[in-house]
């Protein structure tokens, strides 16, 4: 199911969290709105979801070009994921994904056998069998998000949105359940958003990269594209680190610290090249980082592999040459 | 004790501490209470069933059974959805309505009493209307049912809004996406979310409405066996140097009290025990 989004427009009183967004998103595909807080991410996925309505008049949401603005959440048939998962305490893990089967009138519901069936495929699907009941007070913070995922995939939505899905995760489970999540994905093919402020999480994840910043998008694009032709300053600086460089003409310059490349003092090209002095040197791993202290005063992080760094023995406080201008 | 904490004072400042708090609570809870059923079965036991058999006494225990059963089910209602009212929704008043729940405890109970005259009294502003369609408010049941609604009021819903207000709203949203309707949300989901808060509320609320005496004593003119609910009966009979029936009709409120504190430790161990494990 595709999703347009069509200059939306959403003010809490005097406060603009969205200004005129408009976005497509294709059939099938894995997309991430990645900003800061506060950029309005949340805020147009709840939209989608139908948690929360646009400004009356700003604009229209198309699900598979119907227009869906006005259809409230229950009737969109959209999965949603909190971010801290808000399952139903009360209830046990197969209660929780059978929430939504249960609720349905009693002419649609199927009966209850039909829905323990399901209930277990789910279980299956998200690698939870055998803890059906358990609470989710019992369960470890990766095994309630995949609940919480079972539970929105039970009334078999059209579109799966994910409020910040691993923020409350330890960094080795995120890991996991990200790649997880994509190779999840890829299997059962449904139109998903995941809203994020990890860009690596984005890049890793998505198929389209959506950058937001004050309300508005500042770029769509592959995560390629995002991170390599960044369209502003902004892009640039949010997607990876960066250095920016000023230069006496007063512009500014941004250079990713594995676009960096050295040489040793004496090989110095001036026209393209500036001296410095190793500050830091931290080689733990395949790539090392290195932070220089240029003359002109600014600093420099860079990034090159160990066998460079070993190659050309350089250690810390030795003067280096630094390629910034091509 | 091998345990030692940095926090723990030593032991002759533990020790006052502890035996000034039992003291206290010694000399001005358990002796009173202590001293309720002393009086009460100073005469023997037979006294002490024939007060509470009297027929002046029955009266007024039905009298308070029922003003507790009419007002009660009404303010649990009220509670919960003022309670929903103001966690669940952003709206203009809701500061408004905050304060007004709490006006019955900021009120003194006599002056309560006295606007409900004021208002439904022979001599006031609805009297001559209600006299004239012959309906009886003040020196009456429902004088009493007013007087306690109003003064019970506040109990339900103080003891959860900030329990609703702690666990905000996201699982009904997630109830709302996954298709559930208003009142599959209120049943399924926050209902269970609340149960124990709800209970102990209902319970402070009961014990008030059986044992308020202020508002009540204004509006009921004391009608021996008709008007007299159970705290009014014993004043009475206090009053006429009765001590031992007086205090043989105070052991059932006293035991009122002790049966709501019971439910409360138990509710308390419930819902502390699923509070603890909701993260």
């Amino acid at each position: 199911m595709s999703i347009s989004i069509q200059s939306i427009r959403k003010t809490f009183g005097s406060y603009t969290a969205l200004e005129d967004i408009s976005l497509e998103i294709p059939n099938g595909s894995l997309t991430a709105l990645l900003g800061p807080s506060g950029s309005g991410k949340t805020t147009l996925l709840r939209i989608v979801a139908g948690l929360e309505f646009a400004d009356p008049g700003s604009g229209k949401i198309l699900f598979h070009g119907e227009d869906v603005s006005e259809i409230s959440t229950g009737k969109r048939g959209v999965g949603f994921v909190f971010q801290h998962y808000a399952l139903f305490r009360h209830m046990t893990v197969a209660e929780n994904i059978a929430f939504g089967l249960s609720v349905l009138p009693s002419g649609k519901r199927p009966s209850k056998h039909e829905i323990r069936d399901r209930v277990k495929e789910l279980l299956g699907l998200v690698k939870l069998e055998g803890l059906d009941k358990r609470r989710p007070h019992e369960l470890s913070g990766g095994q309630r998000q995949r609940v919480a995922l079972a539970r929105a995939l039970a009334i078999r939505p059209k579109v799966l949105l994910l409020d910040e899905p691993f923020g409350a995760l330890d960094a080795q489970v995120r890991k996991d359940l990200r790649r997880w999540l994509r190779q999840f994905h890829d299997e059962i093919g449904l139109t998903t958003i995941f809203v994020t402020h990890d860009q690596e999480e984005a890049l890793e994840l998505a198929d389209e990269v959506v950058v937001m910043r004050n309300a508005r998008i500042e770029q769509i694009g592959s995560p390629q594209a995002v991170y390599d032709t960044p369209r502003s300053p902004f892009v640039y600086e949010f997607l990876g680190n960066v250095n920016k460089l000023t230069d006496t003409s007063g512009s500014h310059q941004y250079i990713r610290p594995h676009e960096v490349e050295i040489r040793f003092a004496a090989e110095c090209d001036p026209s393209t090249d500036e001296l410095g002095t190793i500050q830091h040197l931290f080689s733990a791993g395949p790539v090392a980082s290195l932070s220089i202290r240029l003359d002109n005063g600014s600093f420099l992080d860079v990034e090159i592999s160990r066998k460079i760094l070993d190659e050309m023995c350089l250690d810390q406080k030795d003067r280096i040459a630094v390629k910034v201008r091509s | 004790m091998s345990v030692r904490n940095v926090t723990a004072e030593s032991a002759p400042v533990r020790w006052l501490l502890i035996s000034a708090a039992i003291g206290v609570l010694g000399l001005f809870l358990l002796l009173p209470l202590a001293a309720v059923f002393v009086e009460a079965l100073r005469k023997g036991w037979e006294v002490f069933l024939a007060s509470l058999h009297d027929e002046a006494a029955l009266s007024a225990v039905k009298l308070t059974l029922m003003a507790a059963l009419v007002s009660v089910p009404l303010n649990t209602l009220f509670g919960i959805s003022a309670a929903w009212a103001i966690t669940k929704f952003r709206f203009k008043g809701r500061s408004l309505l905050l304060a007004l729940i709490d006006l019955p405890f900021a009120v003194s109970p006599v002056i309560a009493g006295l606007v409900f005259v004021l208002l439904f009294g022979a001599k006031g502003w609805f009297g001559p209307w209600l006299s004239e369609h012959d309906i009886k408010i003040i020196f009456a049941f429902p004088g009493i049912i007013i007087a306690t609604i109003f003064i019970t009021f506040p109990f339900v819903a103080r003891e959860l809004i900030p329990l609703m207000e702690s666990q905000g709203s996201d699982q009904e949203e997630a109830a709302v996406t996954l298709g559930a309707r208003g009142w599959q949300i209120f049943w399924r989901v926050t209902l269970p979310n609340i149960k124990w808060g709800l209970l102990y509320g209902v319970l402070l609320c009961n014990a008030r409405a059986m044992g308020e005496f202020g508002a009540v004593s204004v509006v009921s003119g004391h009608i021996r066996g008709k008007t007299n609910t159970l705290p009014l009966h014993i004043e009475v009979l206090y009053n006429e140097y009765q001590f031992s029936a007086a205090f043989a009709c105070a052991t059932l409120l006293a035991l009122l009290a002790l049966f709501t504190l019971g439910i409360k430790s138990v509710v308390e161990q419930l819902s502390g025990h699923s509070s603890s494990a909701k993260h």
